[in-house]
C-alpha cells in the first residue's frame, strides 16, 4: 500500500491533555503530523481537530482506531485529498513602500487572490486562503520583494460527504447509542466518508 | 443533585464519624466516601507530603476501608493488579506526588498492557503551585499518559464525587484498564457541600463495547459449521468478560480443541479434555504447528501478541479468522480478521453457541495428541522426572501441582520459572494464573502474590519467583510481616537470570554477559522479616518441604535450587513462525 496524505477529522471533548493524549498515538509509532489544527466545533463543548499526516491506508485506520478508543473522543474519520475540501490560510509581511512602488507586485497580490489585512507605513500584510501549493507559490512571487515574515495555519477539512455532527452527538448521549453511531466500516464499505 | 447522603454503600458499614454531623465535606472524604460506595475494601498505598489530608481521613475510616502499607509505591500498584486478578474487582493505591507517583508507572504501564482494572488516586502539591518545580512535583498527568486508559487532575474538590465515580466506571467497563486521579492537596482539604454519590454508568464520548452485529455472529457461524480443521485460541478477554461458562458451553458443543495465551491460562481446567495447551514463544508444541494447519482460527479475547504469533507473515495463512473482542482496535491489529465479531465475548459467545452444530473431531484432535507426544517424549519426560541429580523447575510444578491438586492461585514473575510454572502448572479454578505477560515485569509477583492473597483469602495463593525477580522488589517481605497476608513464596533458583542466558546461549554464541547473578541467603532475608523458611537442593527433600511451605500458618519462603543452565523448551526462535518451533538447543 501506498503512503498518501490522508486528512483525519477528530470530535473530542473539550478536555485538557486530550491533546497530549491524541498527539502521543503518533508520536508512539514515530509518524509526523505534518498539520494540526484544533477548535471548537459548530457543536457546543465538542471540539474539532484536523490532523494531516502521509500514511498508508492500513496505518490511518489503526490510528483512527487506536484514536478512537480513547474514553474523552467521540469519533475519528479519515479521508483522502479528494473526499475532503479543504483549505490552509497564510499571512505574509512585505514592505509597504516595495508595494506602493511596484505595479508588478499589486498585479502578482490581485491574481494570488490576496487581500490585504493590515496596511502600514512600514509593512503590509496580506493574507491567501489556500492549498499547500497555492500560499506556497505566493512565496516564490513576494521573495523578490523583500517578504519579512510568513505564517501559514493548519489545515482546516470539510468532508464532503459529511451530514454534520449534531445528529451523532444526540445519539452519543443515549445510554444505548444507535448503530449509526457505532457502526464500523465493515458495513460501511460503500459509504466515502469512512467511520468505525 | 441528590440530597446530601453520605451512607451510599449497600452494605452495612459504620458511617464515618468524620461526616456524621456534617454536611460540608473535605475532599478528602469525598475520596474515601466514594471507595466506600464503590465497595472498595482494601486499598494499597504509601503516604507521604501531598496525600497526607486524604490519609488523616482515612484515620476515621479504619473500619470501612483497610489499608495495606507497602514499603514501596511499584509494590502497591502490583499488589493492586494482583487483587484485581484475583477478585475481578478494581484495585486501589494511594500514592503521594512526585517520586510516590512515578514510582507507580511500571506496574501503571503492565496495568496497561494485561488490561487490569486499577484506580491510583496520587497526591499532587497545591494548585497554585502547579508548574513552579515545586518539592515533589512532577507532572504525573503527562507521565502517566500513555500508560493509562484515563487520567485526571483535580483541582477543585466539588469535582471529586463525579470523577471517582467516572474513574471506576472506566477501569472496569469494556476493556478494563489503569486510571490515574491525582488530586492536588488544596482540593483535598477544600470543604464542600457533599452531594452524595452517584455511580457512573454513561460518559457519551466512551463505548465500552460496540455492538454487538448479528450478521457476524452468523457469518463466523457458517464458517464454523463448515470447517474441517477449526482451531480455537483463546485469551484474558474470557476471564475480564466473565465468561467462563459460556466459553466452556461453546467449546464443549462445537467440539472444536481450544489452547490459551498466557493470559488466557485457567478460563477453563487446563485438564478439559479438549484444552490442548499453551499458545506462543514457550508455550506447547501442537497448538503452535497446528496453528499453522489448521482451517478456521476462532480468537476469543485475544490480542495477537508477538510472543503467541512469532512472525506474522508466516502466521496461519492458510486459515479464515474469526475474531472476537471487545476492543475494536484489536481487530485487524495484528492479523486480519475474515469475519470480525465485535463485542462482549460474554454476549457474543452464546449468540454463536446457538448458531454452531454440536460436532467432534477425532482425527483433528488426534493431531494435538500425536504432536503432545512428541513434546513428551523430547522435552516433557526430563523435565518432569529428570535422570540427573539436579533439579529441575519442571519437577517442582510437578509435585506442587499434587499437593495443591491444581486449586492454587499461582503468581508468577517473569523469566523461564515463569514459563516453567505456566507449562505445568494445573489449574482448576479461573483466575489462578497471576502473571506479568504483556510487559514482563520482573519484580512483579511477590507485591502481586500479596494483592492475591487478598483477592481471594480462602485460596492458597503461591508465588513462584526466580532468584533475580525476587531480589527486584523483595522489600515487600515487609508488607508481608506486617499485614500477615498468607503468601507461600517459592523461589526457583538457578543462580542465573536464565531467560536472558538461555538467548545469550542460543543466539549469542554462549556470551554469558551480565547475568551471573549473586544472591543473599533467601532463607535468612525471609528470617529477618519474621517469616520462616527453608532451602531444598535434594530431590528427596522436595516434596516435603513443599509440603512444609503449604501447611505452615501464615507465609513460608521457600528456595528451591535448581539446575543452572537448564534451557526451556519448546521455544519458537524470535523472528520466525510458529510452525518453526524447535524441541531442543540441537534444532536452533
Amino acid at each position: 500500500m501506498q503512503k498518501q496524505e490522508y486528512t483525519i477529522t477528530v470530535y473530542t471533548e473539550n478536555q485538557i491533555g486530550l491533546l497530549n493524549r491524541i498527539a502521543i498515538i503518533f508520536s508512539r509509532r514515530k509518524i509526523n503530523i505534518e498539520s494540526l489544527n484544533t477548535s471548537p466545533s459548530e457543536v457546543d463543548s465538542v471540539h474539532r481537530f484536523t490532523i494531516v499526516i502521509n500514511e498508508t491506508e492500513d496505518v490511518v485506520r489503526k490510528l483512527c482506531r487506536q484514536i478512537e478508543k480513547q474514553v474523552e473522543v467521540l469519533k475519528a474519520y479519515f479521508n483522502t485529498q479528494e473526499e475532503i475540501v479543504w483549505q490552509e490560510l497564510a499571512l505574509y509581511k512585505v514592505p509597504t513602500d516595495i508595494i506602493a512602488e511596484e505595479v508588478k507586485v499589486e498585479r502578482l497580490l490581485r491574481e494570488h487572490g490576496a487581500k490585504a489585512v493590515v496596511i502600514r507605513k512600514d509593512y503590509t500584510v496580506f493574507e491567501v486562503a489556500g492549498h499547500r501549493e497555492e500560499t506556497d507559490n505566493l512565496i516564490k512571487v513576494l521573495e523578490p520583494y523583500g517578504l519579512i515574515e510568513f505564517v501559514r495555519s493548519g489545515r482546516v477539512a470539510i468532508i464532503k460527504d459529511s451530514a454534520g455532527f449534531h445528529e451523532r452527538l444526540k445519539e452519543f448521549e443515549t445510554h444505548q447509542p444507535g448503530e449509526n453511531t457505532i457502526e464500523n466500516e465493515f458495513l460501511s464499505e460503500n459509504e466515502k466518508v469512512f467511520s468505525m | 443533585m441528590q440530597t446530601v447522603k453520605l451512607k451510599a454503600t449497600p452494605k452495612e458499614k459504620k458511617s464515618s464519624p468524620a461526616i456524621k454531623h456534617a454536611q460540608e465535606v473535605s475532599g478528602s472524604v469525598a475520596v474515601l466516601e466514594a471507595l466506600v460506595a464503590e465497595n472498595v475494601e482494601t486499598i494499597f498505598g504509601y503516604p507521604g507530603g501531598a496525600i497526607m489530608p486524604i490519609y488523616d481521613a482515612l484515620f476515621d475510616y479504619k473500619e470501612q476501608l483497610n489499608h495495606i502499607l507497602v514499603r514501596h509505591e511499584q509494590g502497591a500498584i502490583h499488589a493492586a493488579q494482583g487483587f484485581a486478578r484475583v477478585s475481578g474487582k478494581v484495585g486501589v493505591v494511594f500514592a503521594t506526588s512526585g517520586p510516590g507517583a512515578t514510582n507507580l508507572v511500571t506496574g501503571l504501564a503492565d496495568a496497561m498492557i494485561d488490561s487490569t482494572p486499577v484506580v491510583c488516586v496520587t497526591g499532587q502539591v497545591f494548585a497554585h503551585l502547579l508548574g513552579t518545580d515545586a518539592f515533589q512535583e512532577t507532572d504525573v498527568i503527562n507521565i502517566t499518559t500513555p500508560v493509562t486508559k484515563w487520567n485526571y487532575q483535580v483541582t477543585d474538590a466539588t469535582e471529586i464525587p463525579s470523577v471517582m465515580a467516572k474513574a471506576f466506571y472506566i477501569a472496569k467497563s469494556g476493556r478494563p484498564g489503569p486510571v490515574v486521579i491525582d488530586i492536588t492537596k488544596n482540593a483535598q482539604i477544600q470543604k464542600f457541600s457533599y452531594p452524595g454519590y452517584a455511580p457512573c454508568e454513561h460518559i457519551r464520548s466512551y463505548r465500552p463495547k460496540p455492538i454487538v452485529r448479528k450478521e457476524y455472529v452468523e457469518q463466523a457461524a457458517e464458517l464454523i459449521n463448515s470447517a474441517e480443521r477449526p482451531f480455537i485460541i483463546f485469551g484474558q478477554g474470557v476471564i475480564l468478560g466473565k465468561a467462563e461458562k459460556e466459553f466452556k458451553q461453546f467449546v464443549e458443543k462445537s467440539g472444536i480443541p481450544a489452547a490459551w495465551t498466557i493470559m488466557g491460562m485457567s478460563a477453563i481446567p487446563t485438564d478439559h479434555p479438549l484444552g490442548v495447551g499453551m499458545l506462543g514463544m514457550h508455550g506447547n508444541y501442537g497448538p503452535n504447528v497446528l496453528t499453522n494447519e489448521c482451517d478456521v482460527l476462532i480468537a476469543i479475547g485475544m490480542r495477537f501478541d508477538d510472543r503467541v504469533t512469532g512472525r506474522l507473515d508466516k502466521y496461519a495463512k492458510q486459515a479464515k479468522v474469526i475474531h472476537l473482542d471487545i476492543d475494536p482496535a484489536e481487530i485487524d491489529k495484528n492479523v486480519k480478521a475474515t469475519v470480525p465479531v465485535w463485542g462482549d465475548c460474554k454476549e457474543t459467545l452464546p449468540l454463536l453457541t446457538e448458531l454452531i452444530q454440536q460436532k467432534v473431531y477425532p482425527q483433528w484432535i488426534n493431531r494435538f495428541h500425536e504432536f503432545r507426544q512428541k513434546e513428551e517424549d523430547k522435552v516433557i519426560k526430563d523435565e518432569m522426572n529428570p535422570k540427573g541429580d539436579v533439579l529441575t523447575m519442571g519437577e517442582v510444578i510437578r509435585d506442587l501441582n499434587e499437593l495443591t491438586a491444581g486449586n492454587a492461585i499461582v503468581v508468577t514473575d517473569v523469566g523461564q520459572h515463569q514459563m516453567v510454572a505456566c507449562r505445568y502448572s494445573k489449574m482448576n479454578i479461573s483466575k489462578s494464573n497471576i502473571t506479568s505477560g504483556g510487559l514482563g515485569t520482573m519484580g512483579y509477583a511477590l507485591p502481586a502474590a500479596i494483592g492475591a492473597a487478598y483477592g481471594d483469602p480462602t485460596r492458597t495463593t503461591v508465588a513462584i519467583i526466580g532468584d533475580g525477580g525476587f531480589q527486584m522488589t523483595l522489600q515487600e517481605l515487609g508488607t508481608i510481616m506486617q499485614f500477615k497476608p498468607n503468601v507461600k513464596i517459592l523461589i526457583l533458583n538457578n543462580n542465573f537470570l536464565g531467560m536472558v542466558r538461555q538467548w545469550q546461549q542460543l543466539f549469542h554464541q554462549n556470551r554469558y554477559s551480565f547475568v551471573d547473578i549473586t544472591s543473599p541467603d533467601f532463607v535468612q532475608v525471609a528470617k529477618g522479616f519474621g517469616i520462616p523458611g527453608s532451602s531444598v537442593n535434594k530431590r528427596e527433600d522436595l516434596k516435603k518441604a513443599l509440603k512444609t511451605m503449604l501447611e505452615t500458618d501464615g507465609s513460608y519462603l521457600l528456595e528451591v535450587m535448581v539446575g543452572k543452565e537448564n534451557n526451556v523448551f519448546p521455544m519458537v526462535p524470535q523472528g520466525r513462525g510458529v510452525a518453526e518451533i524447535v524441541l531442543s538447543a540441537d534444532e536452533v
